[in-house]
């Protein structure tokens, strides 16, 4: 079994503007409002780089910066330049993806592409530039599981912060791609979350505690009991973490099922 | 960390199918580098490209996977008895007890190269048999990779560009730790696509002639394609052993390398670390060396900081060019080869090694007994990564 206490909690999604809104939406408390807003710029980064930054970075480094900020209120020595990390997305920057591809067909286009855009499109580009913001040497890592990364990624994170004894951030994100990448792979609008995810039981200002297994049987994905945002969650690979975000914001205690490509991610969340 | 088994490898590159042609490329020093012949491609430079794939074909129940990746994987797959090997594997932990973690950069993006090229013209929508999904998708290289092996784990990719593989091991070992799985599949591909060749023709580092690293006159590097495997396994009996690994990130720039090379030193020291070695205690270390000025400059300050000038080191990038995402398996296959045969491959097209240089390069092939090899893959993003394979 893989235990970890929560620290810290970053949320951007439709109507659902930071942690402190959406967790009174998350809880009922708030009615649900369908509504799109621009992720925060990112004011870590230097200038130069903020101006670079594509959407899914924007989107990505706001859920993590908002997650590191919450843990620190109670925890003032996590260090956001030593703290291990786990991106995840299905599409990581596939605006610039898309773009590139549309330079590289076009054949009036024959010197080629900007070596700016190139360097963005990694997938890694999130991990890359919040290293870069924090001037941090802790690992960066960048995972992709098309539907399943954020079962993929959360077992991940917590088989890392079992493993190397360590808190470990957790972000997972995706951003809409535009037409025609779009068309392939749905993302309706831009949903990231991060978990500041600690290795035991650490008593000031925890947010909620998972245990998790792999459990090689198959089984449908947990959705949020609130029909609005039940109805989000095909909308982003990232709103796969729906179900787990309302727990948390309700304080519940609920088993959650989330798909691999091969069985399932089984998640015990206890207050 | 405990020393997890290597129970099985396999490799497809620019020197050819399999361990025999690799270990064979490197005794007589017979690299695998061509010119460009990719028309309207700026920077044409040289490549490595893998034997075999325009012909190869995919099994036909996993026939949507098919692209140049994929291929390359399957190649690999059926190279050096892995199949096999994890057949047996199966047996003795269950399908569910294996995980699969696969490195890549583009995956099947030469798929989607390829449809953004056919777009209806009114329209603009990409071909109606463009399969996103299964070939152009990040996912898709360790999706087939399950399905081809019939396995039933955790599967996932990991995309920390040029230490993405390298990094699979990592994110395996720590699985295994952890107690979610007995073994992996580990390993990854890149293929030979325009973004990728495009790409670092802009940033300039496309070398004129077949890449030479750690030389004074380098200028560049050379592009390859390959994929490779490894499959680890806890408590399995083998003569080869992941050791010890470790991970950093720059945190300074997206594609230039900290001009001091604190990550990559942070990084070795971490693998020696895990491992309970001292620098002293390696024999050789193959080098991320690509051959463009700024890296081979800031990985020797990093190994000199570590290692001083006692270890020969090497770039074998010369023979099989920059596989890009697939260079930590690559290389990964190439330290445990050196470990078998006792052979420190010297680096190819070096004349002269830059005389700021302070490491141990090998500009020729060495050839005696050692037991323990240190491999440094660094990425895009400031992402490192160095292993540490060993005899048990």
């Amino acid at each position: 079994m893989l235990r970890a206490t929560i620290l810290g909690i970053g949320l951007w999604g439709p109507g659902l503007f930071g942690w402190r809104e959406g967790r009174a939406v998350l809880a009922g408390a708030n009615p649900f409002a369908h509504a799109e807003a621009k992720p925060p710029a990112p004011l870590l980064l230097p200038a130069n780089e903020r101006r670079r930054a594509g959407p899914a970075v924007r989107l990505a480094l706001g859920v993590a910066e908002a997650a590191v900020a919450m843990a620190r209120n109670d925890h003032p020595a996590l260090d956001p330049a030593t703290l291990r990390a786990v991106f995840a997305s299905s599409n990581g920057e596939g605006a610039v993806v898309d773009d590139l591809l549309k330079t590289l067909a076009d054949p009036t286009e024959a010197v080629g592409v900007s070596p700016t855009q190139f360097h963005n499109s990694v997938h890694n580009v999130a991990a890359g530039y919040w290293s870069i913001a924090h001037g941090g040497r802790a690992p960066a890592d960048s995972l992709a599981a098309h539907d399943a990364t954020f079962a993929a990624g959360l077992l991940k994170a917590l088989a890392e912060t079992v493993a190397e004894a360590s808190p470990v951030l957790f972000c997972l994100f995706d951003a809409p791609l535009p037409f025609p990448l779009g068309a392939c792979r749905r993302t309706d609008f831009a949903f990231g979350m991060a978990l500041v995810l600690a290795p035991q039981a650490s008593g000031a200002g925890a947010l909620g505690q998972i245990a998790a297994r792999f459990d090689p049987r198959d089984a449908a994905l947990d959705r949020p009991h609130a029909p609005a945002l039940a109805a989000l969650v095909d909308g982003n690979p990232a709103a796969q973490s729906l179900a787990l975000l309302e727990v948390l914001a309700r304080g519940e205690h609920r088993h959650l099922a989330a798909p691999l490509t091969t069985g399932h991610l089984r998640l015990e969340v206890t207050p | 960390m405990t020393a997890l088994a290597i129970t099985a490898t396999s490799l497809i590159s620019a020197l050819g199918r399999g361990k025999a042609a690799t270990l064979a490329a490197l005794h007589a020093r017979r690299g695998g580098l061509v010119a460009n012949p990719f028309p309207g491609i700026a920077g044409g430079g040289f490549i490595g490209r893998a034997p075999e794939v325009e012909t190869h074909r995919l099994p036909a129940p996993l026939a949507a996977f098919t692209c140049r990746n994929n291929l390359l994987l399957d190649l690999a797959l059926a190279t050096d008895g892995f199949t096999e090997a994890v057949a047996q594997a199966v047996a003795r932990h269950g399908p569910a007890r294996i995980g699969v973690v696969l490195g890549t950069s583009t995956s099947g993006i030469a798929s989607g190269e390829d449809a953004y090229r056919a777009r209806d013209p009114r329209s603009g929508a990409l071909p109606a048999n463009f399969d996103f999904a299964h070939t152009h998708d990040f996912f898709s290289a360790a999706r087939f990779t399950q399905a081809a092996l019939g396995l039933a784990g955790p599967a996932f990719v990991v995309s920390t560009a040029c230490a993405s593989s390298a990094r699979a091991f990592v994110d395996a070992a720590q699985l295994i730790a952890a107690g979610v799985i007995d073994a992996a599949v580990v390993g990854g591909a890149d293929t030979l696509c325009r973004m990728t060749l495009a790409g670092f023709a802009a940033l300039g580092l496309i070398a004129s002639g077949p890449c030479r690293p750690s030389d004074a006159a380098r200028d560049g590097l050379s592009i390859g394609e390959a994929a490779g495997f490894a499959l680890l396994e806890r408590g399995a009996d083998s003569p080869f052993v992941l050791l010890g690994y470790g991970e950093s990130s720059d945190g300074h720039h997206m594609s230039a390398p900290h001009p001091e090379a604190l990550g990559a030193s942070a990084a070795m020291r971490d693998a020696l670390r895990h491992a309970g070695l001292g620098a002293d205690e390696i024999d050789y270390i193959n080098l991320h060396g690509t051959g463009t000025v700024a890296n081979d400059a800031s990985e020797d300050r990093a190994i000199a900081a570590v290692f001083g000038d006692r270890v020969p080191c090497s770039s074998t990038k010369g023979f099989t060019g920059h596989t890009l995402g697939a260079a930590g398996i690559v290389e990964a296959v190439i330290a445990l080869l050196a470990l078998e045969a006792g052979l420190l491959p010297g680096g190819l097209n070096l004349t002269r090694v830059d005389p700021e240089f302070r490491a141990h390069v090998l500009s020729a092939n060495v050839e005696r007994p050692i037991a323990r090899v240190l491999s440094n893959s660094f990425g895009f993003g400031g992402a490192n990564c160095s292993l540490i394979f060993g005899c048990r």
